[in-house]
């Protein structure tokens, strides 16, 4: 088969995947990204990132790095690390991510300084135009690091940026990490975050999509470690025009793990969500325990979800299981509200939050992160409601 | 204030009539009880009432303070002053109680054009009625209902009932599934809110719930019509005969 480059493809110097390529079924990237935008140039604009709460903040502007950062003793930063790259077809954002200008920067956290105040990673598009930043984050054995990752795009700049995250849980380590995504609705955003976890590490991770045109955040890990524990929570908040894809694949490789994925989605308008989960179970990896489950609120009939489990188990004393729901608003709940005198559009905000603040209280995130978590959702539902 | 004329309702895109007719009206300040059998309609009536749109109004009219309500939507008729204590109340996971109570306060106080409520003015209103009907604050902390008991939800009505203030309380069924101490719990909350200004339907099975809210007429729903009405006594009469005498009278 011999088809012709498209432009932008001539550009990033290799093919994007077609809805042919499995995984990438839902989002046909090629399809998707035919008007590739430039390269950010290093001078963007000097529309600085404003934090969503306290950190210790490292702030990229249009993919570079900008400011002062001032870490505690227990997080050492360097600045130039190498990007990932991929040829496989399904890193197509790994790929991109390396032709994407942007810097790289690698974090090594020990002991618990960031337990109180996490380190921030915010990420600000001015231009519209083509961004990749790179993280590596080590969590050394039995130390504990909080990351709260977050994209951001002024106004109605149709940027493209890519992020390609890396973690590693040493043994014993704990973390919780955040994907914060709150880009334009003009802004497009590519992701990939790949885990690795060691013997008796603990990670906790937080997905809120309440942005973007298009979007596919991926997540990969490897659970290598035995007595790993694994929790993937999110919340997909699907507006009108956007496309919204999470694609998550967990590798349990040994035994004794545990993984749990919960996403609460609503679409409004004629949005599009995709969910894919993989759970791939190898054969040593007995008695793995891994629940996932997909709950999705369609506020239309224009709107859509697509929910894909795939289960690849080669162990035989596991326990796996996935579940998939879309319903829209119960009118009977509606009918009850309504005859409180609650107006519909409370009414609806009402159910709606409901629905996903329960997967938010799950991360007992303390009462600062909580609230502007349940912010962000509030601002969505006013807007999109 | 209330006038329910000639009224004939089906469920929406289906056949059945099921209100056949019914003709009642309630003065301000006035206890009316409607009692009948199981399935007579009484509960079709009220979701009318509340403006359920799963039921079609193909004749007659429901006039509230004089003006027809049909056209109105269940919020708008709720913020002029209806008001359903439900049979079944819904369990809606995920919402808390007080969140509930205050957007529903806060929404009649909108149609009222008055200010909303400041927190610690809308936590004392709520402490306050919720110790009178002997509810446990910290049940309002969990979802609207959800894994409340029985006698819970029914309390919990009567507490919504309280801090809306409206006019027309309708009850159905209020006292099914209550002992006999919730029972006066929610008769003496129902009483306390007895006022010259409201009026009351309140649907029951039971001569017993009568005795605590003692009503001015009652009437005999049956096969979706009323088929009796009259004062008090005609609830003593039921209790000791059934329907039977009444229903054949009518026939
Ligand atoms: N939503 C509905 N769909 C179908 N039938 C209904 C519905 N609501 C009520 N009915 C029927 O209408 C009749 C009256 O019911 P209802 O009003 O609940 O009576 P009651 O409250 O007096 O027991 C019954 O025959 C019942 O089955
Ligand atoms: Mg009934």
């Amino acid at each position: 088969m011999n088809i012709q480059k498209t432009a932008a493809e001539e550009t990033l110097g290799f093919m994007l995947p077609t809805r042919r390529v499995e995984s990438f079924h839902y989002t046909d990237l090629r399809a998707m990204l035919r008007d590739l935008p430039a390269e950010a140039s290093a001078d963007g604009g000097d529309n600085g990132y404003t934090p969503l709460v306290d950190t210790h903040l490292v702030s990229f502007n249009d993919g570079k790095l900008s400011g002062e950062q001032v870490l505690p003793s227990g997080v050492i930063m360097t600045a130039d690390a190498a990007k990932a790259n991929s040829v496989d077809i399904n890193d197509a954002i790994v790929a991109m991510n390396a032709v994407s200008a942007g810097d790289a920067v690698e974090f090594v956290i020990s002991g618990d300084a960031t337990k109180d105040k996490p380190l921030g990673l915010g990420h600000v598009s001015t231009q519209a135009a083509r961004s990749g930043t790179y993280h590596k984050v080590t969590v050394k054995a039995g130390s504990e690091g909080h990351v709260i990752e977050r994209h951001t795009s002024s106004g109605g700049v149709a940027s493209l940026s890519t992020t390609v995250s890396e973690l590693v849980l040493e043994e014993g380590a704990k973390a919780v990490w955040y994907i914060i995504q709150q880009e334009n609705e003009a802004a497009s955003r590519l992701a990939r975050l790949n885990v690795t976890l060691e013997q008796d590490a603990d990670l906790s991770i937080f997905v809120l999509n309440a942005g973007g045109k298009l979007v596919r955040q991926e997540i990969k890990v490897a659970v290598n470690g035995e007595n790993a524990n694994l929790a993937i929570r999110g919340v997909n908040l699907v507006g009108d025009n956007a496309h919204i894809d999470v694609t998550t694949v967990l590798e349990h490789n040994v035994p004794h793990t545990n993984a749990e994925e919960l996403f609460r989605n609503v679409v409004a308008g004629d949005g599009h969500g995709i969910f894919q989960g993989q759970i791939k179970v190898a054969q040593p990896a007995q008695k793995t325990d891994a629940q996932m489950a997909c709950n999705t609120l369609l506020l239309t009939d224009e709107g859509d979800f697509s929910a894909k489990p795939e289960l690849e188990i080669f162990a035989d004393d596991v326990i796996c299981a996935h579940g998939a729901t879309v319903t829209d608003i119960d009118d009977e709940h509606m009918f009850y509200l309504k005859a409180r005198g609650i107006d519909e559009k409370t009414a609806r905000a009402l159910l709606i939050k409901a629905f996903v603040d329960e997967v938010v209280e799950e991360m007992e995130a303390g009462e600062v992160m909580e609230e502007a978590l349940t912010g962000i959702i509030d601002s969505w539902l006013d807007e999109n409601v | 204030m209330l006038e329910i004329k000639n009224l004939h309702v089906r469920i929406a895109e289906e056949e059945t009539e099921i209100l056949k007719g019914v003709n009642l009206t309630v003065a301000a300040g006035e206890v009316a009880a409607i009692m009948g059998p199981n399935g007579s309609g009484k509960s079709t009536l009220s979701y009318v009432l509340a403006g359920k749109d799963d039921y079609e109004v193909t004749e007659g009219d429901i006039l509230f303070n004089g003006e027809s309500i049909l056209e109105m939507e269940p919020d708008e008729r709720a913020a002029s002053g209806v008001f359903l204590a439900f049979q079944y109340p819904m369990e809606i996971p995920g919402v808390p109680t007080m969140n509930f109570l205050k957007a529903a306060m806060n929404a009649q106080r909108k149609a009222r054009d008055e200010a909303e409520y400041t927190t610690p003015e809308f936590i004392k209103t709520v402490k306050a009625a919720a110790g009178e009907l002997n509810i446990d604050f910290n049940m309002l902390k969990r979802a609207l209902n959800v894994g409340f008991s029985g006698g819970e939800k029914k309390r919990a009505e009567i507490l919504q009932m309280q801090l809306l203030e409206p006019k027309l309380c309708v009850l159905d069924e209020t006292d099914s599934g209550l002992d006999i101490d919730a029972l006066k719990i929610v008769s003496d909350g129902v009483n306390r809110l007895r006022d010259p200004e409201r009026a009351f339907l309140v649907i029951t099975h039971y001569q017993r719930l009568l005795e605590h809210i003692v009503p001015d007429s009652v009437h005999v729903l049956y096969q979706g019509r009323i088929i009796e009405s009259g004062d008090k006594s005609l609830a003593l009469h039921l209790e000791e005969n059934g329907y039977a005498d009444v229903i054949a009278r009518a026939a």
